[in-house]
Order: structure tokens, then C-alpha cells, then sequence
């Protein structure tokens, strides 16, 4: 049955093909008499007048379309460029290429700068330490970790709070009590949670390293910069509280590696985004295995449409006029004679 | 259906003719085609990332436990 189906298809796409060439032919010869039949009343009313008409009516339809997108097409900006803060570069973040997962010796890295450094401003308060196990800590590691730090208790007996040391299931601490503790530690400031940050802030990545990198040695010539904030071209409004915080050898990497600002910047950003985002590797690696069976089986199902539609597409309709009798084509009259 | 020859007729005989036979092929092809992909796609994939996953670097902090 399927040996019968493929001569079908081959024999119609021959007859396909014949066919399509007979239409070409028709069409052609179409389009050569409209040609001559419009080239022939063009003649005989053709003027300068015409010519004009036609350029200052299409020039009037072009400048009235521009004058339109002029006023109401562009794109508006609330935010002067200085409030809107300097859009940073795009950088060749290798983690977020589609196949590549995050590099976990930089994750451990990066956790490292955000211990000895990021944490005592910002909290991590949506990372337990249980997450650091099989990431970038052995579990050991994160346990005693873990245990440098007191939390409350369940109330005992006599409902009193005590204190214990930190379990893998506990959540990094805040380095202060409340919110309003921590404005009235920074200035007014408030250092935001950094759990969500690389999706919290248009730019994401490229946004935070910019950030951390690119405090200028002094404000560039003009800028006003309030008292108590820094200047950054890349912080919405040029004036931050944070001051630079990375200088080239702050940390001392366990691995060796150079500990320069721009290191440290990466690896912190690269933590931060596992922070953000802890689900990624996994996320990408089941992503290319639904792309590989769904690959498969959107392949079989436009297999199985044609093999089910074979015998509808290769249909040929015949029609066999009668040669004698009253019914012959050449005696029926249709509609305008012309049409015979 | 063209004539069974010696091999298709065991094949049909084993697998096909009992609903036992026939459920069981299924589901242990299912299993087997699972593992299987399973398995090569994540080759695959730690092969693609070499270095970068936890797997590839854990041995360094392991020892000093230990």
C-alpha cells in the first residue's frame, strides 16, 4: 500500500509541474494585453498636468505622514538621560549562553565576596545555607557556616525564646534588625535585599557589574553630586549611596585567582544571578531535552499528515463531456455570448 | 500483510499474539528508551560543560575534609 501511495506522488508532482507551467504561460499573455490595452488610453490623455498632479499629491501624502510620526510617533521618554543613568555595555556572560551552566568554582567565589564584603550592608535573606550544599560548598562546610550564627528557638516550657546555632535549613541572616535600622545605619540609605537583584534591575547582569565597577576616580566636571551619595554614571540619577566598595586584592581567593575589581564584580554578579535564578542549569539542561523529543516527534507527526492525506492530495477530478445530444458544450449557452 | 517468514513469525508468536507479551515488550522499551536518553543527553551535556559544574570541581574541598 504505501509502494502504491509513493508512484501516486510521484506521477502528481510531474503532472503538478506541467501544470504550473500552463498557468505561467496563460498568465503571461494576460498581463501582456493589460499592458497594451493601458498603454494605449495613457496616450491619448496624457499631460503635464497629470505629472503634477501625481508628484504633489504624493509629496503631500509623504510629508503629512512624516509630519504626523514627527509629533506623535517618536518614542517618549519620562526621564531626562541623566535620571535614566548610562545604559550599560553588553557583556559575553558565559552562563547565559543557552547551553552552558553556571561556572560553580565562580559561584563559590562570588559567595565568598558577597560574605567578606557584599553582607555587611545587604541582606541575602531568600538564600538558605542548605542551597549551598552540591552548588559550591560540601556540606560540612555549609553546616559550619551555618553554625556561626544564633537563631531563636521554639519558646520552651516556660516560654522563653532561646538562642541555638544555625542549621543548613536556616536562611542567611540580615546584617540588620528591620528596615528601619538599616536606613538609620546607611544615611537614610536602604541597601536593598540582593536575593532577586539581577532580576529586579533592567540590565540585569551587564547593570550590576557596570555598577560595581564604574565609580570614576573623582565626579566628572559639572555633575552635581549631593552630600552623602557618589557618583555613578550607571545608578538612575548619577547619585548612590553606596560607595565603591571593590579594590583590586580586597579578597584573598582560595584557588588563586587574581582578586581584581573586575574579577570580584563577576564573580559576585554571577552569584547573584544563581541566586536569582538557583533553578538555571536544570532549567537549561530539561530545556534541550524537550527540544530533542519534541524535535522527534513534531518530525513523526508531519510524517503521519501527509502519509494520511496522500490519497486526498493526489485526487484528480475528470470530466468526460458528452460529444452528442443537446448537452453538448458547444450548444449551452451560459451567460454573455462573448464567453463562447 | 505479506507471508510471515521465520523470524517474523516468532516475533508475532512471542511479542504480538498475547496481551502479556505484547504490554511487556512496550513497557520495557519505554523504560529502555528512557534510560537510554536519558543517559546520552546527560553525557552530552556535562561533556558541553566541562569544569563548570559542581560534579567537575567538588574533589578539590572533598579532600581537605576527609
Amino acid at each position: 500500500m504505501p509502494v502504491v501511495s509513493l508512484e501516486y506522488v510521484f506521477e502528481m508532482s510531474s503532472l503538478r509541474a506541467t501544470r504550473a507551467l500552463g498557468a505561467a504561460k496563460s498568465g503571461a499573455t494576460r498581463t501582456a494585453q493589460r499592458n497594451a490595452s493601458s498603454q494605449s488610453s495613457s496616450e491619448s490623455a496624457g499631460s503635464w498636468k497629470d505629472t503634477a498632479l501625481l508628484g504633489s499629491s504624493t509629496a503631500f501624502a509623504i510629508g503629512s505622514v512624516s509630519w504626523y510620526y514627527y509629533q506623535f510617533g517618536r518614542p517618549a521618554y519620562a526621564m531626562t538621560p541623566q535620571e535614566e543613568g548610562l545604559h550599560p555595555p553588553k557583556y559575553p556572560w558565559e552562563h547565559e549562553k543557552l547551553y552552558k551552566t553556571f561556572d560553580h568554582g565562580t559561584l563559590r567565589r562570588g559567595f565568598q565576596v558577597y560574605r567578606e564584603v557584599c553582607s555587611s550592608c545587604h541582606s541575602l535573606s531568600r538564600i538558605p545555607y542548605r542551597t549551598l550544599v552540591g552548588n559550591m560548598m560540601t556540606v560540612d562546610e555549609a553546616k559550619g557556616l551555618a553554625e556561626e550564627n544564633e537563631y531563636d528557638t521554639e519558646p520552651n516550657d516556660e516560654g522563653e525564646i532561646e538562642k541555638r546555632p544555625g542549621k543548613l535549613s536556616d536562611y542567611i541572616p540580615n546584617p540588620y534588625k528591620n528596615d528601619e535600622a538599616a536606613r538609620a545605619a546607611n544615611n537614610g540609605a536602604l541597601p536593598p535585599d540582593l536575593s532577586l537583584m539581577v532580576k529586579a534591575r533592567h540590565g540585569g547582569c551587564n547593570y550590576i557589574f557596570s555598577l560595581l565597577t564604574g565609580y570614576p576616580e573623582e565626579p566628572p566636571a559639572g555633575a552635581v553630586v549631593a552630600s552623602g551619595l557618589n557618583f555613578n554614571p550607571y545608578f538612575p540619577g548619577t547619585g548612590i549611596a553606596m560607595s565603591r566598595v571593590l579594590y583590586d586584592g580586597l579578597v584573598d581567593y582560595e584557588d588563586g585567582t587574581p582578586a581584581t575589581t573586575s574579577q570580584m564584580a563577576k564573580d559576585a554578579v554571577e552569584f547573584l544571578n544563581w541566586s536569582a535564578e538557583p533553578e538555571m542549569d536544570d532549567r537549561k539542561r530539561m530545556g534541550w531535552k524537550v527540544m530533542a523529543v519534541g524535535g522527534v516527534l513534531f518530525a513523526l507527526s508531519i510524517w503521519i499528515k501527509r502519509y494520511k492525506w496522500v490519497n486526498v492530495k493526489t485526487r484528480r477530478l475528470l470530466y468526460d463531456p458528452p460529444t452528442t445530444g443537446p448537452n453538448r458544450p458547444d450548444n449551452v449557452t451560459v451567460g454573455s455570448a462573448f464567453r463562447k | 500483510m505479506p507471508a510471515p517468514s521465520g523470524v517474523v513469525n516468532a516475533i508475532y508468536s512471542t511479542v504480538i499474539r498475547r496481551n502479556f507479551g505484547f504490554l511487556g515488550v512496550i513497557f520495557l522499551g519505554a523504560f529502555a528508551t528512557e534510560i537510554a536518553f536519558e543517559t546520552t543527553a546527560n553525557s552530552i551535556w556535562n561533556s558541553i560543560n566541562r569544569g563548570r559544574q559542581w560534579r567537575d570541581i567538588k574533589h578539590r574541598y572533598m579532600e581537605q575534609d576527609e
